[in-house]
């Protein structure tokens, strides 16, 4: 605990400055996923498409999360907040899919 | 306050004391922004269940009317959702880069940006609500005639459409009003360069709303 605070110490006393570009360069990643996950979904994939939507949706998540939500920059008890958080809601997603599928 | 600095002196004597407990200078112990961030992510969790469960429950009927769902699906006007995506991804970037404008002291270009990202909160209901209205002319409501009519799993589809989209509408709104009273507190000095956690809460939620409709999006309008 001592150790991550420290870490990121300089991060606490002055905040840390993400140049504007790289919020417009995200934001351009965020546009050019949006488009290509609309142009998989004309291809017909069937089953296949559910999962490539759910797939460039988490990098699209990811991407917003550590940037946009500076999780990136954050003191690294955010990422374990974060994780845990995470990992709690697979679980629900996990259990409640092992008891759907198999009754 | 048009000018671009707000100094601590300036915050002082402001009558907007006392609104918060941990109102006090920076570097004065009560104010931390780490404590406060951890404070609104936790909020941002049970959000995070909120529409995870909703999620779960879309999954599962997916999984058990695959075809209703994609039928039901292609109903929905891709372009007009692709459009409400880009609007909120960037009012997303507006929000990042009011922050960002003020971490540099820079109130006038931080005030601009929750303005744009206020007016493409707007658009994005405005567009909305055109949908839901199309959707109401041909008759397609929670347990409208012409919808109690339709097969189980179709049903299903609209239900969750309207629910789902009309939570996530319902933090838009809610978004929209708390980034003008973000301003307002920018405009008259209570959030500035020194004390800028407010806006980075109330910026964390206004990325939540966006996640979410990111993982609307392809499920409700492209799976068909």
């Amino acid at each position: 605990m001592d150790a991550a605070a420290h870490d990121t110490h300089d991060a606490h006393d002055e905040p840390h400055l993400t140049p504007y570009s790289v919020y417009v360069g995200i934001w351009l990643a965020l546009i050019a996923l949006t488009g290509v996950t609309v142009l998989a979904s004309v291809v017909d994939m069937k089953h296949q498409a559910i999962f490539v939507a759910l797939f460039v949706a988490t990098a699209k998540s990811t991407l917003v999360v550590l940037y946009f939500m500076h999780i990136a920059f954050e003191n690294r008890v955010f990422w374990w907040f974060l994780l845990s958080a995470i990992a709690t809601f697979v679980i629900f997603v996990l259990l409640t899919f092992a008891d759907y599928a198999y009754r | 306050m048009s000018d671009a600095t707000a100094t601590p002196a300036e915050l002082h004597g402001h009558e907007d004391h006392g609104h918060e407990d941990h109102e006090a200078h920076y570097g004065v112990p009560g104010y931390d922004p780490t404590a406060s961030k951890m404070g609104m992510w936790l909020f941002l969790f049970t959000e995070l269940l909120l529409f995870g469960t909703l999620f779960i429950v879309f999954a599962a009927y997916f999984y058990k009317f695959p075809t209703y769902f994609m039928e039901a699906s292609s109903s929905l006007n891709i372009p007009v959702g692709g459009f409400n995506t880009v609007v909120l991804l960037t009012s997303s970037l507006t929000m990042a880069l009011a922050i960002a404008a003020l971490q540099r002291g820079n109130v006038k270009l931080s005030v601009k940006m929750l303005n744009a990202t206020i007016g493409f909160a707007v658009l994005f209901c405005i567009v909305k609500a055109f949908e839901w209205g199309g959707k109401f002319e041909h008759g397609i409501w929670p347990g409208s005639d012409h919808v109690s009519a339709m097969e189980f799993g179709q049903q299903v589809f609209y239900s969750l459409y309207f629910v789902m989209t009309g939570f996530h509408a319902l933090h838009v709104i809610i978004g929209a009003g708390l980034i003008l009273w973000v301003k307002k507190r920018t405009l008259n000095g209570t959030i500035s360069q020194e004390r800028l956690v407010l806006m980075e809460n109330i910026g964390l939620y206004w990325h939540l709303v966006d996640l979410v409709w990111i993982f609307l999006f392809p499920l409700y309008y492209l799976i068909s």
